[in-house]
C-alpha cells in the first residue's frame, strides 16, 4: 500500500534518513499498520466535531509580569556546538536540493 | 524486625516522622536496594550522585544551584526539604521526565549525556514533599512502547520471570517498584504505559485525569494524552503520591489541579456502587487465564456490595486505529525539537544543515521512533490529513461520548488492564501492530483523558509457557469519569483489601525476594 517513493518523501519531510534495507522495512510496516487503521476510515462521522484536547480550557493568561529567563550560559550548557553566546549550526547554503 | 524495604510508602513516612525508624537508614536501605539492580531498571541511581557534580556541562563546572530561584522554573534542584508528608522517602524517577543537573535521556541515544537545566514539576513537588530522587528508570525510547525492548539503553527485565517483558513504556519504573528497588515510582502514561507494566508487574499503577498533575518538565511524546502519576505496591500509596502531585501549575496551561485534593482512602465496602462491563469485553482478544482472573474479580465485587451492570463501548474497539494516527501525529511534531541544535547529539556537524540534522537524527533516534515519527508525519501529510487525523479526532469525540453515555448510568468502568499476562523478551519485536494490541483495554480512557487505576488481581499461567511455568500477575483497571479520582481510589482501595493479592501470591512476589532467576 505504501511504496518505496511514498517513504522516501516522508522520510524527506520527517528528515530522518534511511537506508535501502529500513525503507523496505518501514514500507511493510508501515502498509501493515495502515492496513488495521483504515478500519475508521470507513465509519460515518459525518457531523462529529473532532477532539484534539479533551480539557476544555480557553485563554489561560498569566499576569503579565516579567520573568527572569534562564541564563544564557545554563540554556547553552547542552548544546553540542557554542559559540559566541548562540547555538552554532552548519551554513545552510547546500540546502537547494 | 521486618525489613525496612517491606515497608509501604505511607508506613515509612510515618514511622519517619514518629521518629521510630532513620531516614538515613530507611534512605539508606533502598540506595543499597536500587544499586543491585539486575534488572536493568535503573539508568542512574543515587550511588551515581557523587561523581557527577564536577562535570555538569563538560568543562568541570557544577550544576548552577540556585540560579533558578528567581525564574518561573522555581527551586530548581531537586534537593528534598526537611519535612513534609514524603520526608525521608526515595523514589524512582522515569527518565522523562527532567532532573537538574542529573542525566536524562527518555531512553533515547540521541539525549546520551543530557543534563537539564530545571527539573519537572511532578520532581519538584515530590522533593519538596522531602522525597528524595532515588534515580532515574529505563524506559521505551520516548515512552513509544509496550515491553521496554525499544530503549535505546537496553531492555529491562520482568522481575517475575527474567525471560519476560516488564512492559511499557514505564517498564523500568514498574520493574524497579515490583522488583524491590524501589517504594515507589513515577512514569508516563500516554496510551497504557503506566498501567500495563503495572499490570505486568504485579503492582498498582494510577493513570490520573488529564490535566490532574503538570506535564511541566516531562519530555512530551504526544502532549494531548501524556499524563504522569504513580506505580505504587498498594493504593494508598497512589492516593498519597497523586495527593503530592496533584495541582494546577502556571507552567503547564494545561493542567488542572482536582478540586478539593486527595485524601487516603478508607473506603472497605462497594455497597451502592455501580459497575459497568462493557458488552464489547465478551468477543475481545484475551488469555483464558486473564479473562478468568477478570470474572472471578467481578464475583468479588458484588460480594462487596457492588453492582454490575452491562455497558456498551461501540467505538472502544476503534480506539488502536486512532490512537496510532493521534499519538504518531503529535510525536511527529513535538521529536521535531531534537536536531542536534541545542542539546544532545550532533552528527556530521561538519556538512550542510540538512545533512547535519537528517544524519543526526537518524543514527540518535531508533527504529521505534522512526517507525512513529514516519506514521505521524504520514497522516499529518497533504492528501491524508482528513482521511487518517481528522477521521481519528472524531472517532476520539465518540469514544469520549462513549464513556459519558456509560457514566451516566454507572459510577465505574470495569475491563482487564491487559490481554495477557508478560510475554517473553522478543516475542512482538517483530510485529509493530501485535505489540500495539497490547494497549486494546487501555487506549480508550487515554484518548477520552479519564482517569484509570491498574490493580494487581490475581496470577494466570502464561499461554506461550510450558509445563511448570510460574504463574504471573493479572491486572484489572477501573475507570472514572474525569477528575473522580478520590472515588476510584476509595472503590480500588475497598476491592484491594477483598483481593488480598500479596497475601494470595506469598513468596512468589518479587520484592519478597521470589523472583525467578532464568
Amino acid at each position: 500500500m505504501i511504496d518505496r517513493e511514498q517513504v522516501l518523501h516522508v522520510a524527506r519531510l520527517a528528515r530522518l534518513r534511511l537506508d535501502e534495507a529500513e525503507v523496505e522495512t518501514i514500507a511493510g510496516e508501515l502498509s501493515g499498520i495502515l492496513e488495521h487503521v483504515d478500519r475508521i476510515r470507513g465509519l460515518d462521522l459525518e457531523g462529529v466535531e473532532p477532539t484534539s484536547h479533551v480539557v476544555h480550557l480557553e485563554n489561560v493568561l498569566r499576569a503579565d509580569q516579567p520573568w527572569q529567563s534562564m541564563p544564557p550560559a545554563v540554556a547553552l550548557a547542552n548544546a553540542p556546538e557554542p559559540f559566541d553566546g548562540a547555538f552554532r549550526v552548519p551554513s545552510p547554503q547546500a540546502d537547494a536540493d | 524486625m521486618a525489613e525496612l524495604t517491606d515497608l509501604t510508602v505511607a508506613e515509612a513516612a510515618a514511622k519517619i516522622a514518629a521518629g521510630e525508624i532513620s531516614a538515613e537508614e530507611y534512605g539508606a536501605a533502598w540506595r543499597a536496594a536500587a544499586a543491585a539492580d539486575e534488572l536493568n531498571a535503573y539508568l542512574w541511581t543515587a550511588e551515581h550522585a557523587e561523581s557527577l557534580e564536577p562535570d555538569w556541562n563538560g568543562d568541570g563546572e557544577s550544576a548552577p544551584a540556585g540560579e533558578g530561584e528567581a525564574t518561573p522554573y522555581g527551586s530548581n534542584a531537586p534537593a528534598p526539604a526537611e519535612s513534609g508528608p514524603l520526608a525521608g522517602v526515595p523514589i524512582a524517577i522515569k527518565d522523562i521526565f527532567t532532573t537538574q543537573g542529573i542525566p536524562t535521556t527518555a531512553g533515547s541515544r540521541i539525549l546520551e549525556g543530557y543534563r537539564p537545566p530545571y527539573t519537572a514539576t511532578a520532581v519538584r513537588k515530590l522533593t519538596a514533599a522531602g522525597a528524595h530522587v532515588l534515580g532515574k528508570t529505563n524506559m521505551d525510547e520516548f515512552a513509544m512502547g509496550s515491553s521496554n525492548e525499544n530503549s535505546g539503553y537496553g531492555p529491562v527485565l520482568n522481575p517475575w520471570d527474567r525471560g519476560r517483558v516488564p512492559g511499557g513504556s514505564s517498564g523500568g519504573s514498574a520493574a524497579a517498584v515490583a522488583g524491590g528497588l524501589a517504594p515507589a515510582a513515577l512514569g508516563t502514561d500516554t496510551g497504557g504505559s503506566i498501567r500495563q507494566p503495572a499490570s505486568l508487574c504485579g503492582i498498582v499503577g494510577l493513570k490520573p485525569t488529564y490535566g490532574a498533575i503538570s506535564r511541566f518538565g516531562m519530555i512530551a511524546f504526544a502532549s494531548s494524552l501524556d499524563q504522569c502519576g504513580p506505580f505504587t505496591r498498594d493504593v494508598t500509596d497512589a492516593a498519597l503520591l497523586l495527593g503530592v502531585m496533584q495541582g494546577m501549575d502556571q507552567l503547564d496551561s494545561t493542567s488542572v489541579g482536582i478540586e478539593g485534593g486527595i485524601e487516603l482512602p478508607t473506603r472497605e465496602d462497594l455497597a451502592g456502587l455501580r459497575f459497568g462491563v462493557p458488552r464489547e469485553l465478551g468477543e475481545a482478544t484475551l488469555d483464558a487465564g486473564v479473562r478468568a482472573v477478570f470474572e472471578a474479580t467481578v464475583a468479588r465485587i458484588e460480594e462487596l456490595g457492588g453492582q454490575i451492570v452491562e455497558i456498551t463501548l461501540p467505538h472502544a474497539e476503534h480506539g488502536i486505529s486512532a490512537y496510532y494516527v493521534l499519538a504518531p501525529a503529535e510525536a511527529s511534531s513535538n521529536l521535531a525539537r531534537f536536531d542536534g541544535v541545542r542539546y544532545g547529539l550532533r552528527e556530521a556537524g561538519d556538512a550542510d544543515l540538512v545533512e547535519m540534522y537528517e544524519t543526526t537524527r537518524s543514527v540518535g533516534f531508533g527504529p521505534e521512533v522512526k517507525r512513529r515519527i514516519m506514521l505521524g508525519t504520514y497522516a499529518l501529510s497533504s492528501g491524508y490529513y482528513d482521511a487518517y487525523y481528522g477521521q481519528a479526532q472524531k472517532v476520539r469525540t465518540r469514544i469520549a461520548q462513549d464513556f459519558d453515555a456509560a457514566f451516566a448510568d454507572v459510577d465505574f468502568v470495569i475491563t482487564p488492564t491487559s490481554p495477557s499476562v508478560a510475554f517473553e523478551l522478543g516475542a512482538k519485536t517483530d510485529d509493530p501492530l501485535a505489540m500495539y494490541m497490547n494497549d486494546f483495554f487501555t487506549v480508550p480512557m487515554s484518548l477520552a483523558g479519564i482517569p484509570a487505576i491498574a490493580l494487581p488481581a490475581g496470577l494466570a499461567a502464561p499461554e506461550d509457557g510450558g509445563d511448570g511455568a510460574p504463574r504471573l500477575p493479572v491486572g484489572f483497571q477501573i475507570a472514572a469519569p474525569a477528575f473522580a479520582e478520590q472515588k476510584l481510589l476509595e472503590a480500588a482501595h475497598a476491592l484491594e483489601g477483598a483481593l488480598g493479592f500479596e497475601a494470595a501470591a506469598g513468596d512468589a512476589i518479587p520484592w519478597k525476594g521470589g523472583a525467578r532467576h532464568a
